[in-house]
């Protein structure tokens, strides 16, 4: 029972994962992105119209990178080279976002004349699966090594991400851009460029959240009115309990994985909630989360200095 | 040979900024091997002008040229490529990492992953230049100086041959200036090319070969510092004869204005920064405090203000107890503070908002009715301008754009403006021109004739001598010494400010 419940609340943590690794690129490069529903959304709906005429998980999850790519270039121009309030255009490209999917969605609908299903064998290839040998360990074989294999590359990337900033050369140049753009700047940092790579990378990986939203906890139905349902905006609250790092994204994603999912594990006759309780759950502890961080005050593991201000070299 | 070439030289530079000629036909050259010091009044053009060596500006016309090649110089990565390695004067460092990330970013070096030999690198450049620097340790946690001493590393690490430094020692104690300019001498004598600016005439004096001076954006003359003197380059600074002295009115009013009785205060983290310390202000009476920096000054300005909590002891104005009031209460009262810190921007100004607004941020609580009257403020804001030859295109210009001196005389102004009856300055004329700093110490002098107690807390002892009636000397927090200032010698309280005495108690 409880080796269920940590099972089903990774698997409902995953696609926060994801969202949450992405903005955290996006922000530790001074960024404040708030696309991330409507990127998610975008790729949502981009990996499942592909998967569904392909049947190809490569190709599908390829289309939902490249279209959350392709929607943070346009929050990158608008705020990178023209200056736009980021919070305004973040909020429009959720808006955005939304919409496009909604809008080819229900045309992918009607094309399809009922809600489009994914073909049995795409369903098999996301499927969970034990890996071989590390699968069969009694309890930490079910939890850890009998998922479906976006649970990994969404694991894989976040420490891939966590190593790169603090381990690498350009990871340090782009923190440096995030906190202070004008230091960087004068050190011989291109900020502009540095800028523009880890939007680019974070939104990608966002629309790779939206793919395990439409692929997996979609059930391989198309569902126009309900696919990403807020993720996206829980993703962002993340970013500050991860405080800015994504190896401690893991767990956060985790932990709102496990409130997500509580409803279906708690006793019924035990217990007597409404529903609408445990969807609001997630909700209510990222409010608290919010709280309880805009406490805690040290400089690190709190958000990047320059964060949210758009950087203009000869502006003093 | 190489040694001929003219490290540097720039050719009729122009810079306007909208409607503002920052620059304009500028010329400008450094030789290798020669500290040149570049000299000014406050909004004259000096960082800007050298702004466009590192690249953070680009001349609108004008050609550079570098170790005698033509050069256009796009971003300050060109800029590092070159060899030119500025500190600025508000410094670019990244306050949540460490000095050794500060050192090695950006820097043009193979290999995908952070090495760990870097420390090595940095190790080795500190042992030759002297420095002394904890590379791990973070640098929001560092203090001024140590701050310009991985700005200096970082350079060094670039292996940048022409290096600008712009006010290094606006913030620095004398001891540290002293340090800083045998680090400079000892990179001429590797072959460097410096150019410092500073407004203190002692160290251009001391420290420089040649000294280009500036005025109003044009360069107007370039001189040998052998043979000038302190009065010329103020003459060729100003553009007229200047008389440098402080005059020193008497006030008889006798009257006790404030009374601090064994004042003990911790600062945030809950270091005793002020122990147990005692005194008076009298009216008409300029109260000089002089310490080595760190000695409790900023706690004690901010405890009189009401910004820090009193932990022991009372405050006393007019019999009445200050401890526990709000800071609002006690400007109410006519106590005024200007604190100019170390980094100057932070403290007493919104950046981003015009002269007149910052003038309406202190005084909006004293008007009628829900709406604020800009009408008044706008009106103080024009005089202001007059009177300390505040260099600004018009008074609803962002302050941020303003030069750093003239930043400065915006706070001090409104200080000063505001009528008080105890007026609190610390490092009143840190970072302004020598015109500018005779016009404070005139503006100061003038308060106190009014009868207002003035607590001058400085750091040139010289000028504390000329213009204090009474010198309080800190040390380690406590008073070591109140000295009259017609009584004391210069030497006598560099002792009491190192407390050689033994009567501030604990040694550090
Ligand atoms: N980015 C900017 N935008 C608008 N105006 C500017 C900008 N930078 C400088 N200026 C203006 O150009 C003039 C010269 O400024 P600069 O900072 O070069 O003076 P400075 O000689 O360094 O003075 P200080 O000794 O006070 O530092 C000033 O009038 C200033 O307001
Ligand atoms: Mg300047």
């Amino acid at each position: 029972m409880i080796i269920n419940f940590l099972f089903a609340a990774i698997k409902a943590g995953t696609p926060l994962l994801f969202g949450t690794t992405g903005e955290i690129m996006t922000q530790k490069t001074g960024n404040l992105n708030l696309g991330v529903e409507g990127m998610m959304f975008m790729g949502a709906f981009m990996s499942f119209f592909v998967a569904y005429h392909s049947d190809s998980l490569v190709l599908a999850l390829l289309a939902a990178f490249a279209i959350g790519v392709f929607a943070a270039l346009i929050y990158a121009v608008l705020t990178v080279s023209f200056m736009a309030n980021q919070n305004v255009t973040g909020l429009t490209l959720t808006i955005f976002g939304t919409g496009f999917a909604k809008f080819f969605g229900a045309m992918m609908i009607d094309e399809a004349g009922g809600s489009p299903k994914l073909s049995g064998k795409f369903l098999k290839a996301v499927s969970e699966k034990a890996i071989p040998v590390l699968g069969d360990i009694p309890v930490v074989g079910k939890l850890l090594f009998s998922h479906n294999p976006l649970v990994y590359l969404a694991v894989a990337i976040a420490i891939l991400c966590t190593l790169y900033l603090l381990k690498t050369r350009s990871g340090l140049n782009m923190r440096a851009v995030g906190e202070n753009p004008g230091a960087a700047d004068a050190a011989g940092i291109n900020v502009t460029l540095t800028k523009y790579l880890h939007i680019l990378v974070g939104g990608g990986i966002c629309g790779l959240g939206g793919a395990y939203l439409s692929l997996i906890n979609g059930g391989g139905i198309w569902n126009n009115s309900s696919v990403v349902n807020g993720q996206g905006w829980i993703s962002v609250a993340l970013v500050i309990f991860a405080s800015w790092n994504p190896a401690k994204a893991i767990i956060g994603s985790l932990v709102f994985g496990a409130f997500s999912v509580l409803q279906f594990y708690v006793p019924k006759n035990i217990i007597e909630v409404p529903n609408a309780f445990y969807v609001m759950l997630p909700f209510l502890i990222t409010t608290f989360v919010l709280i309880i961080t805009s406490m805690r005050k040290s400089k690190e593991g709190s958000q990047p200095a320059g964060c949210g201000v758009n950087y203009f070299r000869e502006e003093r | 040979m190489k040694n001929e070439a003219m490290a540097i030289e720039l050719k009729q530079i122009r810079k306007t900024f909208g409607s503002v000629v920052a620059n304009n036909n500028i010329d400008l050259s450094v030789k290798q091997g020669e500290i040149l010091a570049l000299l000014g009044e406050n909004g004259s053009g000096k960082t800007t002008l050298m702004n466009m060596l590192s690249g953070i500006y680009k001349p609108d016309s004008g050609s550079i040229f570098i170790n005698g090649h033509s050069v256009a110089i796009n971003s300050p990565e060109d800029s590092i490529r070159l060899g030119v390695g500025m500190i600025h004067q508000h410094f670019k460092l990244v306050e949540a990492l460490s000095a050794a990330d500060n050192i090695i970013l950006g820097a043009k070096e193979k290999g995908f992953f952070l090495n760990r030999s870097r420390s090595e690198k940095i190790r080795e450049i500190s042992k030759r230049f002297g420095l002394e620097i904890d590379s791990e340790k973070k640098v929001y946690q560092m203090s001024v100086s140590e701050k310009q001493t991985v700005e200096i590393i970082k350079v060094l690490y670039r292996q940048a041959d022409i290096l600008i430094l712009d006010e290094p020692t606006a913030v620095l104690t004398p001891q540290e200036t002293k340090r800083l300019f045998e680090i400079l001498r000892r990179m001429k004598e590797e072959g460097c090319a410096v150019i410092i600016i500073t407004h203190k005439l002692n160290e251009v004096l001391e420290i420089s070969d040649r000294v280009t001076i500036l005025r109003k954006g044009e360069s107007v003359a370039t001189v040998e510092t052998a043979g000038t003197s302190a009065q010329e380059l103020t003459e060729l600074m100003v553009g007229r004869p200047v008389e440098l002295s402080i005059d020193h009115p008497e006030t008889y009013f006798e009257e006790n204005l404030l009374e601090i009785h064994h004042l003990t205060v911790c600062d945030e983290e809950g270091f005793e920064m002020i122990k147990d310390i005692s005194f008076d202000l009298n009216r008409g009476e300029i109260l000089g405090v002089a310490g080595v920096a760190g000695s409790g000054q900023k706690e004690l300005c901010e405890a009189l203000a009401g910004l820090l909590p009193v932990k022991k002891g009372a405050i006393l104005y007019h019999k009445e107890n200050l401890v526990g009031k709000s800071p609002a209460e006690i400007i109410k009262m006519g106590i005024s503070m200007s604190f100019i810190p170390e980094d100057r921007l932070g403290m007493g100004l919104a950046a981003s908002m015009g002269m007149v607004d910052n003038m309406l941020l202190k005084t909006y609580n004293e008007g009628k009715g829900p709406f604020v009257s800009k009408k008044a403020a706008r009106e103080l804001s024009k005089r202001l301008v007059k009177q300390l030859d505040i260099v600004t295109p018009s008074v609803d210009t962002p302050v941020r754009r303003l030069s750093g001196g003239n930043v400065q005389k915006v706070l001090l102004g409104r200080e000063i403006e505001s009528q008080p009856n105890v007026l609190i300055t610390a490092y009143a004329v840190r970072g302004l021109d020598i015109n500018s700093s005779y016009t404070i110490y005139d503006l100061i002098n003038e308060q106190k004739q009014k009868g207002v107690g003035i607590l001058f807390i400085g750091e040139d002892l010289d000028v504390m001598l000329e213009l204090c009636d009474r010198i309080m000397v800190l040390c380690n927090g406590k008073i070591t010494g109140i000295v009259n200032a017609k009584d004391v010698t210069k030497e006598q309280l560099g002792l009491l400010m190192t407390d050689a005495s033994g009567k501030g108690g604990h040694k550090s």
